[in-house]
């Protein structure tokens, strides 16, 4: 049994919202993959639960009439992974989606749990930074646009208001159109894992296949919460992809900030950073057309 | 999943066939019974306060606003549970005092040896409420804290606080120094021989981890009360070992606790020590017998039960030219932690494994300290205290071969435990050997040759190497603790029987095997014996439980015993009915003459038995074995790895474990066994460690998020052969499989590395953080 108090299993969207302006306190769960651990661990005994679980409003993958595809907050990992539009146009969300814990937590964790939670290790977070995507949620005053880039404000932290509910996540054609993407999830073993280092990268070629058009590199662990390394991403822009390549390690590492904890040394992760950054370089500039 | 044998045995009938697991369907269709699934619910939930210090006092404790919560039953603390000390560790109970275990547990303690020691139990209706309760509880605790020692140096330090004045005047716990006989061989000290200049001299330290079993079924019992006697139904691998120590814990007559023992979702060990079952048993006395449960969350598995014990080793050796090894000293340290538990057995076992395996021209030299720490106390865990010495061993054969240019596998030939070989101080004697075929055969089937010459000058990031190790582990407890086992063959009215011995199912398969086993010997068909499963020490015949990979062996022998009696009995009774008949046999379940002639079904014989009005007899046996010897088995790992050093990720390529285990009883749950006893390995080679936060002794990582088993995509295909010998001290040839399919995969890992790379690893786990500070040290990054 897990100790909560009560569960408002809320009818639609804006019955959550009401919930949750009503109870400062109550705390919103969906698949509960978070919560439910988080519970069981002794935390927030005796609490008050909003349920935003099977809301149809909160499903779904779509490709908007602008372009924009747009992933449903309650998109589960396994829907993401498999969703056509998904592995056509976000190849980094695609694979990305495939590495959370085991099967059975993909089946339910969600998309909008994953960045809800503000933790900088969620798999599919750095994707979306990459991505440049942009965090719809609603309120009691209706919707609001958040960019990705004003999303995070802290580890564990987020700029969604208590009573405001993710509804989707918009990724707009300029973020993804023309990049190659791969995601990259290190951890100390191959499945059941929570990343060491997390690194998400989008290349779009030049029409030559020989120079770097455009590039994003966004990692998890390597700092606060998820990050790009946009002044990196500034210098790699026009290089040769052995260019790039020769240079990200010391840029990235230069940029990015992990910190030691018991799990991993910042020395060990600064190694990542840098082997990484190379590694997927080289490797998405081919998927983007290179030669290789 | 590769299988192949090389035999120097004959065939039987039921014994050596890859029949079907008895509980295989019940296990998978989900029917079989485990503890919780038999527990009647609801039932009352208790939970053990734990201290949040790991050395110090509980100078105050108050319950009162934990008692008043809904839900909650009752709390009990320190103050109310008996005075008295008891013995926890599965072992055989000895009638000498000096030999038995030292007793430095209460039910409950003010005096906190370890993060999260039991201070107090809350009893509730339900969960929920019994949590609610901890927390008030922990909320109403004063301490006098004492800085944690987590290590053996530091609980060594002059000025430590001993941990248990009671029972020792420090905190050594034991201590052991033992030199092999050295007569003859012209050296006064086998320091002087490590000193000689004409040898050649090899000096490493190595630290090996604290390892959980990690079982899958979490440690949970219940207990309660029936016509003033108390019943504890656990997950256990020793159900008699329990009632025992229930009663001493309780200060009650033993007879008056029963315990039952179902289906167990593992133990590795970690159920081969008493844990709650005497918590629990006192509460449901405290609670007019009402039911009982205790079910640890995965943390407290972690946190309060038993691990293997983390140690270190200084060890020396002296060589020739000729690749002979001269002599050998080792040095020990073995962190106990907060509780003797199985104590210094664990470090004798160590320093045997780093000495048997190879033969020293001269001698060696072992020593050995246990010593209390404020570490979660480690206790038994599968090959109990030998890896970590194998591992020492292992390390030092092949940095030798490599700074020689010899080849590893010739250098341990040249040097391996010879047959007929007996040890100086036990007696323990190499009955059959099949050690050097495991080496020989392993050689060719994991292409050694070839992968060596293949990779010999690879230059790059990514580096290839192939390693190997050997290792030799004993069969049972014998002589250091008493060996004893008894089983019962009762006749059913259709033919077939039931059988029944004390030592437990654990997952191992032994209800399989000593089903073959006692077919073979009546000569029936295994599908004709009902083993009976479940332990219940009301009924069940005496043995003291599975571990030390005995049940083949010493229960192994009762079973044939009885099964013997049973066969003659059986006879006995078809003479007085066919009174002509001449050199009667049982054969496939039949009873036949010396001519081959069926005489009589077993079906016929048994309800002639059951209702005649002649002479009516219950066919039965019961027979008791103690045994008086104990053998050696033997075996090797060939593993093949790819390093990325710029990542540091060890993939392996491919993994072979070669056992000499005698005669294989049933090849399809030998391969079972030894398959998880590799992935086991694996884990302790790359993965898994017990992280102690030195400046207050909690566990860094008690859950199976961070403490990292290798899950079934780090482990590749696993590969075994076995070399079958005929054991003449084994009851149908056979000796240790249990255990020993775990210890050989670290080594060879470290090997495979130190192959690929040039890099040797003294410490294990070689997580990716250490091989890629190793890597850059030596500018291979």
């Amino acid at each position: 049994m897990y100790d909560f108090e009560s569960i408002h299993l809320s009818t639609s969207v804006d019955d959550a919202v009401a919930a949750l302006a009503a109870d400062p306190e109550a705390i919103i769960i969906s698949a509960g993959t978070d919560v439910l651990v988080q519970i069981r661990e002794g935390r927030h005994a005796g609490c008050r639960l909003v349920s935003i679980h099977n809301l149809p409003e909160l499903r779904g993958i779509r490709m908007c009439d602008d372009g924009t595809i747009e992933i449903g907050a309650a998109c589960t990992f396994r829907e993401i992974h498999e969703d056509p539009i998904v592995a056509e146009h976000l190849q980094a969300l695609c694979m990305a989606a495939d590495t959370p814990g085991g099967p059975q937590l993909r089946a339910v964790g969600t998309i909008g749990g994953n960045v809800c939670n503000g933790i900088t290790s969620a798999d599919t977070a750095s994707s979306v930074v990459a991505y440049d995507a942009v965090m719809r949620v609603r309120g009691p005053k209706g919707d609001r646009d958040i960019p990705v880039s004003e999303w995070y404000t802290g580890p564990g932290r987020t700029s969604r208001a208590h009573d405001e509910v993710l509804v989707c996540i918009r990724f707009p054609r300029a973020g993804y159109e023309g990049f190659a993407g791969t995601y990259y999830k290190y951890g100390k073993r191959e499945a059941l894992e929570i990343a060491t280092m997390g690194v998400s990268c989008l290349v779009k070629m030049d029409a030559d296949r020989a120079r770097i058009a455009d590039i994003r590199l966004a990692f998890g662990v390597a700092g606060p919460y998820p990050k790009r390394a946009v002044a990196t991403e500034d210098a790699l822009r026009g290089l040769a992809v052995d260019e790039a390549v020769a240079a990200v390690g010391d840029l990235a590492c230069e940029e990015m900030n992990p910190r030691t904890s018991w799990r991993a040394s910042k020395e060990f992760r600064l190694q990542l950073i840098a082997e990484l950054s190379r590694r997927l370089i080289r490797e998405t500039a081919i998927k983007g057309g290179a030669d290789a | 999943m590769e299988q192949q044998f090389w035999k120097k045995v004959a065939p039987m009938h039921e014994v050596g066939a890859a029949v079907q697991r008895v509980d295989a369907i019940d296990k998978v269709k989900g029917t079989a019974k485990y503890t919780d699934d038999l527990c009647p619910k609801p039932c009352l939930v208790a939970r053990v306060v734990h201290a949040q210090i790991a050395n110090g006092w509980v100078r105050a404790i108050d319950t009162t606003e934990a008692e008043s919560l809904p839900g909650v039953v009752a709390v009990f603390t320190f103050k109310d549970v008996p005075e008295h000390r008891f013995p926890t560790p599965g072992h055989p109970w000895s009638v000498e005092p000096a030999h038995q275990d030292v007793a430095d547990r209460r039910l409950l303690d003010d005096r906190v040896r370890i993060y999260g020691d039991d201070i107090a139990v809350v009893v509730a209706e339900d969960n929920v409420a019994a949590d609610r309760g901890v927390r008030s509880v922990l909320s109403h605790v004063d301490y006098e804290e004492l800085p944690p020692m987590t290590t053996v140096a530091q609980a060594l330090a002059p000025d430590a606080p001993v941990l248990h004045p009671e029972v020792r005047e420090t905190n050594v716990l034991a201590r052991s120094d033992m030199v092999t006989p050295l007569e003859g061989t012209g050296y006064d000290s086998v320091e002087e021989a490590l000193a000689d200049p004409r040898y050649h001299h090899y000096e490493a330290h190595t630290e090996t981890q604290q390892v959980d079993q990690t079982h899958i079924e979490t440690n949970v019992c219940y207990a309660y009360m029936e016509s003033g006697r108390i019943t504890v139904v656990s997950s256990t691998q020793i159900p008699h070992i329990v009632r025992r120590v229930c009663g001493q814990a309780l200060g009650v007559p033993w007879g008056t606790i029963r315990v039952i023992k179902p289906y167990i979702g593992g133990g590795f060990g970690n159920k081969q020590e008493v844990l709650y079952e005497p918590l629990c048993a006192w509460l449901t006395s405290q609670l007019g017998g009402r039911v009982v449960e205790i079910e640890l969350p995965r943390e407290e598995v972690f946190q309060n039960t038993r691990s293997r014990h983390p140690m270190s080793f200084d060890v020396q050796c002296a060589y020739d030219d000729d690749m002979n090894i001269i002599a050998r000293s080792c040095s020990c340290l073995s962190n106990q932690g907060g509780y003797a538990s199985h104590g210094h057995a664990l470090a004798a076992n160590a320093i045997n494994a780093f000495r048997w395996a190879y033969k020293d021209k001269v001698g060696c030299h072992t020593q050995a300290s246990t010593v209390y720490t404020n570490i979660p106390a480690p206790g038994a865990m599968r090959a109990y205290g030998m890896p970590q010495g194998q591992f020492t061993v292992e390390c030092m054969m092949d940095d030798i071969a490599r700074k020689e240019g010899w080849d590893p596998i010739d250098f341990r030939l040249k040097n391996l435990m010879p047959e007929g070989y007996s040890d100086p101080f036990n007696g323990i004697t190499n009955h059959a050997n099949g050690f050097p075929q495991t080496l020989i055969a392993g050689r060719e089937a994991s292409g050694w040759d070839d992968f060596k010459a293949r990779y010999k000058d690879e230059t790059g990031p990514i580096r290839h190497g192939i390693g190997m190790s050997a290792f030799v582990y004993k069969t049972g407890v014998y002589p250091i603790s008493l060996e004893t086992s008894t089983a019962r063959l009762v006749l059913n009215q259709d033919g077939t029987c039931q059988l029944s011995v004390g030592a437990t199912e654990i997952g191992q398969g032994a209800d399989t095997v000593f089903s073959q086993m006692a077919a073979e010997t009546i000569g029936v068909p295994t599908s004709w014996v009902h083993i009976v499963s479940f332990q219940d020490t009301d009924v069940t015949p005496f043995d003291t439980g599975a571990y030390a990979s005995r049940q083949t062996y010493v229960t192994g022998h009762a079973v044939r015993k009885t099964a013997e009696k049973f066969r003659q009995n059986i006879l006995d009774y078809a003479y007085e009915l066919k009174p002509e008949a001449r050199g009667l046999t049982i054969a496939g379940g039949e009873i036949v003459d010396e001519a081959g002639e069926v005489l009589l079904g077993m079906e016929e014989l048994a309800q002639e038995a059951f209702y005649s009005f002649r002479h009516s007899v219950h066919i039965h046996a019961e027979e008791t074995a103690q045994v008086r010897d104990n053998t050696f088995a033997f075996g090797t790992c060939f593993v093949k790895v790819e390093v990325d050093m710029p990542l540091g990720r060890v993939k392996i390529l491919d993994i072979l474990n070669v056992h000499d285990s005698g005669r294989i009883i049933n090849p399809a749950t030998a391969e079972g066994q030894v398959h998880g006893g590799m992935a086991q390995g694996i884990g302790a080679a790359l993965y898994e460690e017990q992280l102690i936060d030195p400046a207050t002794g909690r566990l860094l990582n008690p859950n199976l998020l961070d403490y990292k088993i290798p899950t079934s995509m780090d482990v590749p295909d696993l590969k075994c052969l076995f070399v079958e010998t005929d054991d003449p001290s084994g009851p149908y040839g056979n000796k240790a499989l249990g255990e020993p399919p775990l210890m050989p995969p670290t080594p060879a890992i470290r090997n495979a590395i130190l192959d690929a790379t040039g890099c040797a690893f003294f410490q294990i786990p070689m997580t990716q953080q250490r091989l890629v500070a190793k890597f850059k040290e030596e500018g291979l990054i």
